[in-house]
Protein backbone atom coordinates (compact mmCIF):
# COMPACT_ATOMS: atom_id res chain seq x y z
CA UNK A 1 0.00 0.00 0.00
CA UNK A 2 1.48 3.38 -0.98
CA UNK A 3 2.29 5.93 1.69
CA UNK A 4 0.03 8.87 2.50
CA UNK A 5 2.26 11.59 1.08
CA UNK A 6 5.73 11.28 -0.44
CA UNK A 7 7.82 14.23 -1.62
CA UNK A 8 11.15 13.65 -3.33
CA UNK A 9 13.56 16.57 -3.90
CA UNK A 10 10.68 18.98 -4.40
CA UNK A 11 11.51 22.61 -5.19
CA UNK A 12 9.18 25.51 -5.83
CA UNK A 13 9.71 29.18 -6.60
CA UNK A 14 7.50 32.20 -7.14
CA UNK A 15 9.28 33.87 -10.04
CA UNK A 16 12.93 34.01 -9.07
CA UNK A 17 12.22 33.67 -5.35
CA UNK A 18 12.95 30.15 -4.16
CA UNK A 19 10.29 29.21 -1.61
CA UNK A 20 11.04 25.52 -1.17
CA UNK A 21 14.24 23.74 -2.05
CA UNK A 22 14.92 20.01 -2.14
CA UNK A 23 12.16 19.00 0.19
CA UNK A 24 11.93 15.35 1.15
CA UNK A 25 9.00 14.27 3.24
CA UNK A 26 7.10 11.08 3.92
CA UNK A 27 3.77 11.13 5.72
CA UNK A 28 2.63 7.63 6.63
CA UNK A 29 -0.99 6.61 6.73
CA UNK A 30 -2.44 7.23 10.16
CA UNK A 31 0.11 9.91 10.99
CA UNK A 32 -0.88 13.15 12.65
CA UNK A 33 1.94 15.35 11.46
CA UNK A 34 2.59 18.87 12.68
CA UNK A 35 4.30 20.97 10.03
CA UNK A 36 5.98 23.92 11.71
CA UNK A 37 8.34 26.69 10.71
CA UNK A 38 8.66 30.47 10.61
CA UNK A 39 6.19 32.66 8.73
CA UNK A 40 7.20 32.82 5.09
CA UNK A 41 9.08 29.54 5.48
CA UNK A 42 6.97 27.82 2.82
CA UNK A 43 4.48 25.85 4.94
CA UNK A 44 1.36 26.95 3.08
CA UNK A 45 3.13 26.53 -0.26
CA UNK A 46 3.92 22.95 0.73
CA UNK A 47 0.22 22.34 1.38
CA UNK A 48 -0.75 23.87 -1.96
CA UNK A 49 1.70 21.52 -3.69
CA UNK A 50 0.17 18.49 -1.97
CA UNK A 51 -3.33 19.69 -2.92
CA UNK A 52 -2.24 20.14 -6.54
CA UNK A 53 -3.11 23.85 -6.66
CA UNK A 54 0.45 24.53 -7.81
CA UNK A 55 3.03 22.30 -9.48
CA UNK A 56 6.57 21.77 -8.23
CA UNK A 57 9.40 23.22 -10.31
CA UNK A 58 11.41 20.06 -9.78
CA UNK A 59 10.93 16.84 -7.88
CA UNK A 60 8.08 14.40 -7.50
CA UNK A 61 5.02 14.35 -5.24
CA UNK A 62 2.86 11.32 -4.74
CA UNK A 63 -0.29 11.33 -2.63
CA UNK A 64 -1.83 7.93 -1.83
CA UNK A 65 0.29 6.63 -4.71
CA UNK A 66 -1.15 9.06 -7.26
CA UNK A 67 -0.30 12.56 -8.48
CA UNK A 68 -1.91 15.43 -6.51
CA UNK A 69 -4.16 16.35 -9.46
CA UNK A 70 -5.63 12.85 -9.67
CA UNK A 71 -6.24 12.49 -5.97
CA UNK A 72 -7.57 15.86 -4.84
CA UNK A 73 -11.15 14.68 -4.32
CA UNK A 74 -9.94 12.25 -1.65
CA UNK A 75 -8.27 15.06 0.30
CA UNK A 76 -9.90 17.31 2.86
CA UNK A 77 -8.60 20.86 3.13
CA UNK A 78 -9.20 23.48 5.79
CA UNK A 79 -7.65 26.78 4.65
CA UNK A 80 -6.17 29.39 6.96
CA UNK A 81 -8.43 32.12 5.61
CA UNK A 82 -11.75 30.98 4.21
CA UNK A 83 -11.82 31.59 0.44
CA UNK A 84 -15.17 33.34 0.67
CA UNK A 85 -16.55 36.64 1.89
CA UNK A 86 -18.13 36.21 5.32
CA UNK A 87 -21.25 38.13 4.27
CA UNK A 88 -21.93 35.80 1.32
CA UNK A 89 -25.65 34.93 1.28
CA UNK A 90 -25.34 31.28 2.32
CA UNK A 91 -26.03 29.36 5.52
CA UNK A 92 -24.01 26.73 7.33
CA UNK A 93 -25.96 23.77 5.95
CA UNK A 94 -25.53 24.92 2.34
CA UNK A 95 -21.83 25.63 2.89
CA UNK A 96 -21.17 22.14 4.20
CA UNK A 97 -23.34 20.58 1.47
CA UNK A 98 -21.05 22.17 -1.14
CA UNK A 99 -18.34 19.89 0.25
CA UNK A 100 -20.33 17.01 -1.28
CA UNK A 101 -19.74 18.29 -4.82
CA UNK A 102 -17.92 15.71 -6.88
CA UNK A 103 -19.16 12.84 -4.70
CA UNK A 104 -21.17 10.06 -6.29
CA UNK A 105 -20.42 11.25 -9.80
CA UNK A 106 -17.81 9.67 -12.01
CA UNK A 107 -14.26 10.92 -12.10
CA UNK A 108 -14.37 12.47 -15.56
CA UNK A 109 -14.59 16.16 -16.33
CA UNK A 110 -17.84 15.64 -18.27
CA UNK A 111 -19.54 14.06 -15.28
CA UNK A 112 -19.52 17.38 -13.48
CA UNK A 113 -21.76 18.79 -16.23
CA UNK A 114 -24.69 16.48 -15.54
CA UNK A 115 -27.55 17.75 -13.47
CA UNK A 116 -27.73 16.25 -10.02
CA UNK A 117 -29.63 17.39 -6.96
CA UNK A 118 -28.40 16.86 -3.44
CA UNK A 119 -29.37 13.35 -2.42
CA UNK A 120 -30.63 12.01 0.87
CA UNK A 121 -27.08 10.75 1.42
CA UNK A 122 -25.63 14.23 0.90
CA UNK A 123 -27.90 15.62 3.63
CA UNK A 124 -27.21 12.69 5.96
CA UNK A 125 -23.45 13.08 5.56
CA UNK A 126 -23.74 16.83 6.08
CA UNK A 127 -25.58 16.45 9.38
CA UNK A 128 -23.27 13.64 10.45
CA UNK A 129 -20.29 15.93 9.91
CA UNK A 130 -21.98 18.84 11.68
CA UNK A 131 -22.70 16.55 14.66
CA UNK A 132 -19.17 15.27 14.68
CA UNK A 133 -17.70 18.78 14.98
CA UNK A 134 -20.43 19.71 17.48
CA UNK A 135 -22.21 22.39 15.43
CA UNK A 136 -25.48 20.76 14.39
CA UNK A 137 -27.44 23.55 16.11
CA UNK A 138 -25.82 26.12 13.77
CA UNK A 139 -27.12 24.55 10.53
CA UNK A 140 -29.52 27.40 9.73
CA UNK A 141 -27.17 30.22 10.71
CA UNK A 142 -25.55 32.54 8.19
CA UNK A 143 -21.77 32.42 7.89
CA UNK A 144 -21.19 35.96 9.14
CA UNK A 145 -22.93 35.22 12.44
CA UNK A 146 -20.33 32.63 13.48
CA UNK A 147 -17.48 33.08 15.94
CA UNK A 148 -13.93 32.23 14.87
CA UNK A 149 -14.06 28.84 16.58
CA UNK A 150 -17.46 27.99 15.09
CA UNK A 151 -16.31 28.99 11.59
CA UNK A 152 -13.27 26.73 11.93
CA UNK A 153 -15.48 23.78 12.91
CA UNK A 154 -17.78 24.40 9.95
CA UNK A 155 -14.77 24.45 7.62
CA UNK A 156 -13.65 21.12 9.11
CA UNK A 157 -17.18 19.73 8.61
CA UNK A 158 -17.11 20.88 4.97
CA UNK A 159 -13.88 18.92 4.50
CA UNK A 160 -15.27 15.85 6.34
CA UNK A 161 -18.44 15.40 4.23
CA UNK A 162 -16.33 14.14 1.35
CA UNK A 163 -14.94 11.39 3.62
CA UNK A 164 -11.29 12.30 2.96
CA UNK A 165 -8.41 9.92 3.51
CA UNK A 166 -6.04 12.75 4.33
CA UNK A 167 -7.06 15.94 6.11
CA UNK A 168 -4.83 18.99 5.60
CA UNK A 169 -5.26 22.02 7.85
CA UNK A 170 -3.51 25.37 7.46
CA UNK A 171 -3.15 27.16 10.81
CA UNK A 172 -6.53 25.91 12.05
CA UNK A 173 -6.28 27.78 15.34
CA UNK A 174 -4.72 31.06 14.20
CA UNK A 175 -7.70 33.32 14.90
CA UNK A 176 -9.42 31.68 17.86
CA UNK A 177 -9.17 31.67 21.64
CA UNK A 178 -7.27 29.15 23.76
CA UNK A 179 -10.27 27.08 24.79
CA UNK A 180 -11.60 26.63 21.25
CA UNK A 181 -8.04 25.80 20.23
CA UNK A 182 -7.75 22.83 22.58
CA UNK A 183 -11.27 21.71 21.62
CA UNK A 184 -10.31 21.69 17.96
CA UNK A 185 -7.13 19.73 18.62
CA UNK A 186 -9.08 17.16 20.64
CA UNK A 187 -11.47 16.86 17.71
CA UNK A 188 -8.56 16.36 15.29
CA UNK A 189 -7.06 13.74 17.61
CA UNK A 190 -10.36 11.85 17.41
CA UNK A 191 -10.49 12.19 13.60
CA UNK A 192 -6.92 10.89 13.41
CA UNK A 193 -8.21 7.42 14.34
CA UNK A 194 -9.68 7.10 10.87
CA UNK A 195 -7.66 9.49 8.70
CA UNK A 196 -4.17 10.83 8.14
CA UNK A 197 -3.84 14.42 9.32
CA UNK A 198 -1.34 17.13 8.42
CA UNK A 199 -1.52 20.37 10.42
CA UNK A 200 0.42 23.48 9.51
CA UNK A 201 1.22 25.70 12.46
CA UNK A 202 3.72 28.35 13.45
CA UNK A 203 3.23 27.44 17.10
CA UNK A 204 4.99 24.22 18.05
CA UNK A 205 4.37 24.68 21.77
CA UNK A 206 0.72 23.86 21.58
CA UNK A 207 0.74 21.44 18.70
CA UNK A 208 3.40 19.22 20.29
CA UNK A 209 1.07 17.60 22.80
CA UNK A 210 -1.32 16.42 20.10
CA UNK A 211 0.65 15.37 17.03
CA UNK A 212 2.49 12.09 16.57
CA UNK A 213 5.32 13.61 14.54
CA UNK A 214 6.73 17.03 13.77
CA UNK A 215 8.42 18.35 10.64
CA UNK A 216 10.13 21.74 10.37
CA UNK A 217 10.22 23.64 7.11
CA UNK A 218 12.12 26.82 6.35
CA UNK A 219 12.78 26.96 2.62
CA UNK A 220 15.75 24.64 2.35
CA UNK A 221 15.46 22.30 5.26
CA UNK A 222 12.82 19.95 6.25
CA UNK A 223 13.99 18.00 9.26
CA UNK A 224 11.80 15.49 10.93
CA UNK A 225 12.04 12.37 12.96
CA UNK A 226 10.91 9.18 11.34
CA UNK A 227 9.89 7.48 14.58
CA UNK A 228 6.69 8.19 16.43
CA UNK A 229 7.58 10.38 19.36
CA UNK A 230 6.03 11.47 22.61
CA UNK A 231 5.80 14.90 24.18
CA UNK A 232 9.23 14.76 25.84
CA UNK A 233 11.06 14.06 22.62
CA UNK A 234 9.23 16.89 20.89
CA UNK A 235 10.31 19.23 23.67
CA UNK A 236 13.89 18.15 23.12
CA UNK A 237 13.49 18.64 19.42
CA UNK A 238 11.89 22.01 19.95
CA UNK A 239 14.78 23.04 22.19
CA UNK A 240 17.41 22.13 19.64
CA UNK A 241 15.49 23.69 16.76
CA UNK A 242 14.50 26.88 18.50
CA UNK A 243 16.92 29.02 16.50
CA UNK A 244 15.67 27.62 13.27
CA UNK A 245 12.03 28.41 13.86
CA UNK A 246 12.58 31.83 15.43
CA UNK A 247 11.62 34.75 13.15
CA UNK A 248 15.27 35.86 12.92
CA UNK A 249 16.19 32.70 11.12
CA UNK A 250 14.45 33.96 8.01
CA UNK A 251 17.05 36.71 7.51
CA UNK A 252 19.86 34.95 5.77
CA UNK B 1 -51.35 55.97 -13.47
CA UNK B 2 -54.82 55.25 -14.91
CA UNK B 3 -53.86 57.13 -18.00
CA UNK B 4 -50.77 54.90 -18.33
CA UNK B 5 -52.80 51.71 -17.89
CA UNK B 6 -55.25 52.81 -20.57
CA UNK B 7 -52.41 53.69 -22.92
CA UNK B 8 -50.88 50.29 -22.22
CA UNK B 9 -53.96 48.60 -23.67
CA UNK B 10 -54.46 50.94 -26.61
CA UNK B 11 -50.85 51.53 -27.71
CA UNK B 12 -48.88 48.45 -28.68
CA UNK B 13 -45.45 50.14 -28.46
CA UNK B 14 -46.05 50.77 -24.77
CA UNK B 15 -47.23 47.21 -24.26
CA UNK B 16 -44.07 45.92 -25.98
CA UNK B 17 -41.95 48.21 -23.87
CA UNK B 18 -43.47 46.84 -20.68
CA UNK B 19 -42.97 43.24 -21.82
CA UNK B 20 -39.35 44.05 -22.70
CA UNK B 21 -38.84 45.57 -19.27
CA UNK B 22 -40.26 42.53 -17.51
CA UNK B 23 -38.25 40.06 -19.61
CA UNK B 24 -35.11 42.09 -18.93
CA UNK B 25 -35.90 42.10 -15.21
CA UNK B 26 -36.02 38.30 -15.20
CA UNK B 27 -32.61 38.12 -16.90
CA UNK B 28 -30.92 40.59 -14.59
CA UNK B 29 -32.62 39.03 -11.57
CA UNK B 30 -31.01 35.72 -12.51
CA UNK B 31 -27.47 36.92 -13.25
CA UNK B 32 -27.28 40.15 -11.22
CA UNK B 33 -26.94 38.38 -7.84
CA UNK B 34 -23.79 36.62 -9.09
CA UNK B 35 -22.28 39.97 -10.08
CA UNK B 36 -23.08 41.38 -6.64
CA UNK B 37 -21.93 38.48 -4.45
CA UNK B 38 -18.80 37.80 -6.50
CA UNK B 39 -18.10 41.56 -6.62
CA UNK B 40 -17.37 41.62 -10.33
CA UNK B 41 -19.33 44.69 -11.38
CA UNK B 42 -16.16 46.18 -12.85
CA UNK B 43 -15.74 43.04 -14.94
CA UNK B 44 -19.38 43.23 -16.01
CA UNK B 45 -18.83 46.89 -16.89
CA UNK B 46 -15.88 45.97 -19.10
CA UNK B 47 -17.90 43.30 -20.86
CA UNK B 48 -20.90 45.56 -21.43
CA UNK B 49 -18.90 48.45 -22.85
CA UNK B 50 -16.83 46.27 -25.15
CA UNK B 51 -20.16 45.16 -26.67
CA UNK B 52 -20.26 48.42 -28.62
CA UNK B 53 -17.38 47.21 -30.81
CA UNK B 54 -19.51 44.29 -32.01
CA UNK B 55 -22.52 46.50 -32.63
CA UNK B 56 -20.44 48.97 -34.59
CA UNK B 57 -18.78 46.26 -36.66
CA UNK B 58 -22.14 44.60 -37.39
CA UNK B 59 -23.62 47.89 -38.61
CA UNK B 60 -20.53 48.62 -40.71
CA UNK B 61 -20.57 45.20 -42.40
CA UNK B 62 -24.35 45.16 -42.71
CA UNK B 63 -25.38 42.59 -40.11
CA UNK B 64 -27.97 42.77 -37.36
CA UNK B 65 -26.49 44.92 -34.55
CA UNK B 66 -27.93 42.59 -31.88
CA UNK B 67 -26.07 39.64 -33.44
CA UNK B 68 -22.89 41.73 -33.43
CA UNK B 69 -23.49 42.70 -29.81
CA UNK B 70 -24.03 39.07 -28.86
CA UNK B 71 -20.82 37.95 -30.56
CA UNK B 72 -18.80 40.76 -28.99
CA UNK B 73 -20.34 40.04 -25.57
CA UNK B 74 -19.36 36.39 -25.65
CA UNK B 75 -15.83 37.15 -26.91
CA UNK B 76 -15.53 39.94 -24.33
CA UNK B 77 -16.72 37.68 -21.50
CA UNK B 78 -14.25 34.92 -22.31
CA UNK B 79 -11.37 37.36 -22.86
CA UNK B 80 -12.02 39.38 -19.71
CA UNK B 81 -12.71 36.24 -17.68
CA UNK B 82 -9.46 34.73 -18.85
CA UNK B 83 -7.58 37.91 -17.95
CA UNK B 84 -9.06 37.96 -14.47
CA UNK B 85 -8.10 34.31 -13.92
CA UNK B 86 -4.60 34.41 -15.40
CA UNK B 87 -3.28 37.96 -14.93
CA UNK B 88 -4.91 38.96 -11.68
CA UNK B 89 -2.19 41.54 -10.95
CA UNK B 90 -2.96 43.55 -14.08
CA UNK B 91 -6.67 42.79 -14.04
CA UNK B 92 -8.09 46.27 -13.57
CA UNK B 93 -5.76 47.99 -16.02
CA UNK B 94 -6.38 45.40 -18.73
CA UNK B 95 -10.14 45.51 -18.24
CA UNK B 96 -10.14 49.33 -18.36
CA UNK B 97 -8.22 49.11 -21.62
CA UNK B 98 -10.68 46.64 -23.16
CA UNK B 99 -13.56 48.77 -21.88
CA UNK B 100 -12.26 51.86 -23.69
CA UNK B 101 -10.98 50.07 -26.81
CA UNK B 102 -14.35 48.38 -27.23
CA UNK B 103 -16.25 51.65 -27.07
CA UNK B 104 -13.82 53.58 -29.25
CA UNK B 105 -13.74 50.96 -32.02
CA UNK B 106 -17.53 50.71 -31.97
CA UNK B 107 -17.92 54.46 -32.41
CA UNK B 108 -15.32 54.50 -35.24
CA UNK B 109 -17.18 51.72 -37.08
CA UNK B 110 -20.44 53.61 -36.77
CA UNK B 111 -18.88 56.88 -37.89
CA UNK B 112 -17.46 55.22 -41.00
CA UNK B 113 -20.64 53.38 -41.97
CA UNK B 114 -21.58 54.95 -45.34
CA UNK B 115 -25.08 56.31 -45.78
CA UNK B 116 -26.24 55.20 -42.38
CA UNK B 117 -27.11 57.75 -39.72
CA UNK B 118 -26.74 55.59 -36.65
CA UNK B 119 -28.50 56.82 -33.60
CA UNK B 120 -25.60 56.29 -31.22
CA UNK B 121 -27.64 57.78 -28.40
CA UNK B 122 -30.17 54.96 -28.48
CA UNK B 123 -27.39 52.38 -28.01
CA UNK B 124 -25.80 54.33 -25.22
CA UNK B 125 -28.96 55.27 -23.37
CA UNK B 126 -31.42 52.69 -24.67
CA UNK B 127 -34.78 53.11 -26.30
CA UNK B 128 -37.26 50.72 -24.85
CA UNK B 129 -40.07 52.30 -26.86
CA UNK B 130 -38.51 51.01 -30.11
CA UNK B 131 -38.53 47.35 -29.06
CA UNK B 132 -39.90 45.10 -31.81
CA UNK B 133 -41.69 41.75 -31.66
CA UNK B 134 -38.47 40.13 -32.90
CA UNK B 135 -36.57 41.73 -30.00
CA UNK B 136 -39.11 40.33 -27.58
CA UNK B 137 -38.71 36.85 -29.01
CA UNK B 138 -34.93 37.10 -28.60
CA UNK B 139 -35.41 38.23 -25.00
CA UNK B 140 -37.79 35.39 -24.20
CA UNK B 141 -35.43 32.78 -25.64
CA UNK B 142 -32.54 34.31 -23.68
CA UNK B 143 -34.55 34.16 -20.46
CA UNK B 144 -35.32 30.49 -21.00
CA UNK B 145 -31.66 29.69 -21.68
CA UNK B 146 -30.54 31.60 -18.59
CA UNK B 147 -33.14 29.90 -16.42
CA UNK B 148 -32.16 26.45 -17.69
CA UNK B 149 -28.42 27.00 -17.26
CA UNK B 150 -28.77 28.46 -13.78
CA UNK B 151 -31.13 25.71 -12.61
CA UNK B 152 -29.04 22.86 -13.98
CA UNK B 153 -25.70 24.17 -12.70
CA UNK B 154 -26.90 26.05 -9.63
CA UNK B 155 -24.53 24.20 -7.29
CA UNK B 156 -21.53 24.50 -9.61
CA UNK B 157 -22.04 28.24 -10.10
CA UNK B 158 -22.59 28.65 -6.36
CA UNK B 159 -19.39 26.74 -5.60
CA UNK B 160 -17.39 28.82 -8.08
CA UNK B 161 -18.60 32.22 -6.88
CA UNK B 162 -18.54 31.19 -3.21
CA UNK B 163 -15.10 29.63 -2.90
CA UNK B 164 -13.07 29.12 -6.06
CA UNK B 165 -10.21 27.24 -4.44
CA UNK B 166 -12.48 24.80 -2.65
CA UNK B 167 -14.55 24.23 -5.80
CA UNK B 168 -11.34 23.31 -7.62
CA UNK B 169 -10.47 20.82 -4.90
CA UNK B 170 -13.88 19.18 -5.27
CA UNK B 171 -13.20 18.63 -8.96
CA UNK B 172 -15.48 21.39 -10.30
CA UNK B 173 -14.04 22.71 -13.61
CA UNK B 174 -13.74 26.23 -12.21
CA UNK B 175 -12.45 27.96 -15.34
CA UNK B 176 -15.23 26.50 -17.49
CA UNK B 177 -18.02 27.50 -15.12
CA UNK B 178 -16.54 30.93 -14.41
CA UNK B 179 -16.32 31.71 -18.13
CA UNK B 180 -19.80 30.26 -18.71
CA UNK B 181 -21.19 32.45 -15.94
CA UNK B 182 -19.54 35.55 -17.43
CA UNK B 183 -21.00 34.60 -20.81
CA UNK B 184 -24.48 34.39 -19.29
CA UNK B 185 -23.90 37.82 -17.74
CA UNK B 186 -22.75 39.12 -21.13
CA UNK B 187 -25.92 37.85 -22.81
CA UNK B 188 -27.97 39.56 -20.11
CA UNK B 189 -26.08 42.76 -20.82
CA UNK B 190 -26.97 42.62 -24.53
CA UNK B 191 -30.60 42.25 -23.54
CA UNK B 192 -30.46 45.13 -21.08
CA UNK B 193 -28.83 47.42 -23.64
CA UNK B 194 -32.13 47.48 -25.51
CA UNK B 195 -33.94 48.61 -22.39
CA UNK B 196 -31.67 51.09 -20.63
CA UNK B 197 -28.67 51.36 -22.97
CA UNK B 198 -25.00 50.58 -22.59
CA UNK B 199 -24.13 53.26 -20.05
CA UNK B 200 -26.75 52.27 -17.51
CA UNK B 201 -26.68 48.49 -17.89
CA UNK B 202 -24.62 48.03 -14.78
CA UNK B 203 -27.19 49.77 -12.60
CA UNK B 204 -30.04 47.49 -13.64
CA UNK B 205 -27.79 44.45 -13.28
CA UNK B 206 -26.61 45.26 -9.77
CA UNK B 207 -29.12 47.54 -7.99
CA UNK B 208 -32.06 45.09 -7.72
CA UNK B 209 -29.68 42.32 -6.58
CA UNK B 210 -27.83 44.53 -4.09
CA UNK B 211 -31.17 45.66 -2.66
CA UNK B 212 -32.40 42.05 -2.45
CA UNK B 213 -29.25 41.12 -0.53
CA UNK B 214 -30.40 43.43 2.27
CA UNK B 215 -33.52 41.33 2.86
CA UNK B 216 -32.72 37.67 2.12
CA UNK B 217 -29.79 35.42 2.93
CA UNK B 218 -29.67 32.84 0.14
CA UNK B 219 -28.66 33.23 -3.47
CA UNK B 220 -31.86 31.68 -4.88
CA UNK B 221 -34.11 33.99 -2.83
CA UNK B 222 -31.92 36.88 -3.88
CA UNK B 223 -32.71 35.98 -7.49
CA UNK B 224 -36.48 35.86 -6.90
CA UNK B 225 -36.49 39.15 -5.04
CA UNK B 226 -34.24 40.82 -7.66
CA UNK B 227 -36.69 39.79 -10.37
CA UNK B 228 -39.52 41.34 -8.36
CA UNK B 229 -37.59 44.57 -7.69
CA UNK B 230 -36.44 44.81 -11.31
CA UNK B 231 -40.01 44.35 -12.56
CA UNK B 232 -41.31 47.03 -10.22
CA UNK B 233 -38.58 49.46 -11.28
CA UNK B 234 -39.25 48.96 -14.99
CA UNK B 235 -43.05 49.08 -14.59
CA UNK B 236 -43.16 52.23 -12.51
CA UNK B 237 -40.23 53.75 -14.40
CA UNK B 238 -42.12 53.28 -17.64
CA UNK B 239 -45.32 54.70 -16.16
CA UNK B 240 -43.49 57.69 -14.74
CA UNK B 241 -41.63 58.41 -17.98
CA UNK B 242 -44.89 58.14 -19.95
CA UNK B 243 -46.96 60.44 -17.77
CA UNK B 244 -44.19 63.01 -17.28
CA UNK B 245 -42.75 62.72 -20.80
CA UNK B 246 -39.24 61.74 -19.66
CA UNK B 247 -36.69 59.45 -21.36
CA UNK B 248 -37.50 55.92 -20.14
CA UNK B 249 -34.01 54.46 -19.48
CA UNK B 250 -32.79 57.18 -17.13
CA UNK B 251 -36.18 57.26 -15.35
CA UNK B 252 -35.97 53.53 -14.60
CA UNK B 253 -32.38 53.86 -13.40
CA UNK B 254 -33.12 56.87 -11.19
CA UNK B 255 -36.05 55.02 -9.64
CA UNK B 256 -33.87 51.95 -9.01
CA UNK B 257 -31.00 54.05 -7.67
CA UNK B 258 -33.28 56.06 -5.39
CA UNK B 259 -34.93 52.94 -3.98
CA UNK B 260 -31.55 51.29 -3.44
CA UNK B 261 -30.18 54.25 -1.51
CA UNK B 262 -33.36 54.52 0.54
CA UNK B 263 -33.31 50.82 1.30
CA UNK B 264 -29.65 50.98 2.31
CA UNK B 265 -30.33 53.87 4.71
CA UNK B 266 -33.31 52.03 6.18
CA UNK B 267 -31.30 48.85 6.70
CA UNK B 268 -28.57 50.86 8.46
CA UNK B 269 -31.15 52.39 10.80
CA UNK B 270 -32.59 48.93 11.46
CA UNK B 271 -29.09 47.67 12.19
CA UNK B 272 -28.35 50.40 14.75
CA UNK B 273 -31.68 49.89 16.48
CA UNK B 274 -30.94 46.21 16.93
CA UNK B 275 -27.34 46.78 17.96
Amino acid sequence: MPDGIEMHNVSFSYGSMMVLENINLVVHRGDMLGLIGPNGGGKSTLLKLILGFIKPRTGRISVLGKTPGQIKRRLGYVPQQPGFARDFPINVEQTVLLGRLGMGTGQGWLNSLFYRRYSELDYNETYKALREVGTEHLAGRSMDSLSGGQLQRILIARALVADPEILLLDEPTANIDQESESNIFSLLKKLNRRMTILIVSHDLGFISSYVTRVACVNRTMLEYDTESIDGHVIKDLYGSKVRMISPHATHE
Amino acid sequence: MNEFLNALISQSFLYYALLAGLLASIACGLTGPYVVVKRISFLAGGISHSVLSGMGAAIFFGFDPVAGALAAAVVGAVLIGYISLQWRIHEDTLISALWAIGMASGILFMAKTPGYQTDLMSYLFGNILLVSAANLRFMLITDVILLLAITVWYRQFLAVVFDEEFARLRGVPVIFFYLLLLTLIAVTVVMLIQVVGLIMVLALLTLPAAMAAQYVRTLSRMMLLSILFGSLFTFFGLALSYSMDLPTGPTIILLAGGCYILSTLLSKIRFYRVA
